[in-house]
């Protein structure tokens, strides 16, 4: 195990801050005080901070529907986050955005985005931006096994490797989309292989390991940024809940999300393997949940306070000038 | 002042603006052309219309990028660089084609600013032809402007000569939001006095092409001309015409348009695009709601009708506004 201490420590608190939180909204959006509809990241905490770990403030993520455990590891501030998802005025999108458009720019994290296949694109102008800047910058696409079967991304794809540019598509096969499984949906099992048929690196990992998410990801970064093109790495990383909260997830056998929860249960597993190499001891990762459960209990306690937006904001921002 | 074609225009701005900021860099199919090929020529096509011609070699490959026939992919990556601090030109080559597409333009760029709560900045210009008769057909003629204005995010400009051509694309390119620019693909060999030296003209200002006190026409892009002709048809029987191009879309110059009728008590907009939720309708609805008691006749629209653009060139001619259309329905509302 090579990565220093402080980087591993670093991944966990990722993890476990993206895992309370989203059991915390589960929480909150069920007894009404968060509105809309919410996407759960549950079970796929290994495939965003695996990625973004490798990732500066300036360089680019885009993310899903299922965003906020990008948003999260890609370093945006909880407090602002918890309050966008509750529709306020300190929220990241100043209550404008919610869960589906969480984003933070600051920190390169260029949205949520509620078209599924939405992000590839966009991702490629964040790619195109750094090339033409020549400063090593990196831009990473994550969409899913559903958004694979989309358009959008074979053609993100193919202009990627035409232009040669530095994107990094990270594909989170989480075995359904919506409440379609990806068995059937998608015409080949090996969704790194359509990618590699674009010409370009793809391997397919486990998604559910830290470790081997991180050390793909890290090869492909390591490319773009020496100006090799783009890279796909597919994370496999069944998710533990329905396409929504609320999701009755008629669609799955019963007992399958008990046994995902006990065996591929990314935290337990990186947990295990950092304990197994003597770097930290349950009493400490005992302390640094209790630290993360605080975070978000202040987080919560920050959106509830917050404002709501003043019904003037309703007009405001649609342009920067207008006439 | 030398005299320059749409095309010309169109060009100069482009090469001032590269000039003048380095984010600024051109995206799009053919927009160099010869990629590739096996003649080793470069800038083989300069745009399908030979708009974008020569600006490869001033500015190189990494300025002037040619992409593969993906339209989406075109423009999300125009978008995503706008919002990350470029400010990308990106080239829809004919308007038809945001068909393939709309979902980054029209879920994406446009919303950026609003759904992030003020915090994007999307400084992104997307050029595209419109308009029927080069028997195109179906595919390659439309006028889907009314689509484009009716989104929330977008400003749309439609110019009608060389002069505005120039100032409005170096606006747009200096614009902080996402502008969609339309050129009318009859209008690019059309010449008027340009100055060379760059210069803007604002959004939302219409201009008066000529004025009248009988009866005021809206008309936008080509119609602009076929409106000049009608009024020069009826300005032999007496019937004078107060033309106002509003060139564009969104932000559109209400007040101008309303001053006018108020003044002449009439109203007649003539429009390239189909007449359902069109733009057309939406101006006569605006003088409807506003002028309504300065009104001495209805408002009346002249548009496509509700079909799409056909191929043969007597059935493309009946499709096309023309003057002696525009003539006819002012004759009616002046009796």
């Amino acid at each position: 195990m090579q990565l220093p201490r402080s980087t591993l420590l670093d991944a966990y608190l990722r993890m476990q801050r993206i895992r309370n939180f989203e059991e915390r909204i589960v929480i909150e959006f069920s007894s009404g005080e968060i509105p809309g509809f919410i996407h759960s990241y549950l079970g796929q905490e290994a495939s965003a901070v695996g990625t973004c770990i490798h990732l500066d403030d300036d360089d680019y993520i885009g993310s899903t529907h299922r965003g906020h455990g990008h948003c999260i590891a890609k370093g945006a501030d909880l407090k602002a986050m918890m309050a966008e998802l509750y529709g306020k005025r300190d929220g990241l999108c100043r209550g404008k955005g919610g869960s589906m458009h969480i984003a933070d720019l600051s920190k390169g994290m260029l949205g949520a985005n509620a078209i599924v296949g939405g992000s590839p694109p966009l991702v490629l102008g964040a790619a195109l931006t750094a090339k033409t800047r020549g400063n090593g910058k990196v831009a990473v696409a994550f969409t899913g096994d559903g958004g694979s079967n989309q358009g959008t991304v074979f053609e993100a794809m193919n202009m990627a490797v035409v232009l040669q540019l530095p994107a990094i598509f990270v594909i989170e096969n989480n075995g359904f989309g919506e409440g379609t499984a990806a068995s059937y949906a998608c015409g080949t099992p090996d969704l790194a292989a359509r990618a590699a048929a674009f010409g370009m690196p793809a391997v397919a990992v486990d998604g559910t390991d830290f470790f081997a998410v991180h050390d793909a990801v890290g090869e492909a970064v390591e490319r773009a940024r020496g100006g090799g093109g783009p890279s796909t790495v597919e994370t496999r990383c069944p998710r533990f809940t329905g396409h929504f909260v609320g999701d009755p997830q008629h669609y799955r056998a019963r007992g399958e999300v008990e046994a995902l929860r006990r065996d591929g249960d990314p935290l337990a597993l990186i947990r295990r393997r950092l304990i197994e190499a003597g770097l930290f001891d349950v009493e400490q990762f005992d302390a640094l949940d209790r630290d993360v459960a605080a975070e978000i209990d202040d987080a919560v306690a920050f959106a509830r306070a917050a404002p709501i937006p003043d019904e003037a904001d309703l007009m405001a921002d649609v342009y920067i000038a207008y006439r | 002042m030398p005299r320059k074609t749409i095309r010309e225009a169109i060009n100069e701005a482009l090469a001032q603006e590269m000039e003048r900021d380095p984010n600024v860099i051109i995206i799009g199919e053919d927009v160099a052309g010869g990629e590739g090929g096996s003649s080793g020529v470069e800038d083989a096509f300069g745009g399908v219309m030979g708009v974008t011609k020569g600006l490869l070699p001033r500015f190189g490959r990494t300025r002037v990028i040619d992409t593969p026939i993906s339209e989406s992919a075109i423009m999300g990556m125009a978008a995503g660089a706008a919002v990350t601090g470029l400010r990308p030109v990106a080239e829809l080559m004919f308007a038809d084609f945001f068909g393939v597409c709309f979902d980054q333009i029209y879920n994406q760029a446009a919303k950026f600013r609003y759904m992030f709560g003020g915090r994007a900045r999307t400084p992104l210009v997307i050029r595209s032809m419109i308009g029927a008769g080069y028997s195109a057909a179906a595919q390659h003629s439309q006028s889907p402007h009314s689509i484009f204005t009716h989104v929330p995010g977008l400003k749309v400009v439609m110019p009608s000569s060389a002069y505005d051509a120039k100032g409005l694309l170096i606006q747009a390119i200096r614009d902080d939001d996402p502008v969609v620019f339309f050129e009318h693909k009859l209008l690019y060999d059309l010449a008027d006095e340009v100055p060379s030296e760059p210069y803007a003209i604002p959004f939302g200002e219409a201009n008066f092409v000529r004025e009248g006190d009988d009866v005021t026409i809206v008309a936008f892009a080509r119609m602009v001309h076929i409106a000049a002709e009608a009024a020069d048809l009826l300005e032999k029987e007496g019937i004078s015409v107060d033309l106002i191009d509003p060139r564009t879309t969104s932000p559109l110059d209400e007040d101008s348009i309303l001053e006018s009728v108020r003044r002449t008590g009439r109203l007649v907009v003539v429009d390239e695009g189909n007449p359902r939720c069109g733009l057309a309708a939406d101006i006569a609805a605006l003088a409807a709601e506003h002028a309504f008691h300065s009104l001495k006749a209805p408002i009346r629209t002249v548009t496509a009708p509700h079909t799409p653009v056909p191929f043969a060139p007597n059935l493309e001619a009946a499709y096309i506004p023309s003057a002696a259309r525009v003539a006819a329905v002012v004759r009616e509302i002046m009796r």
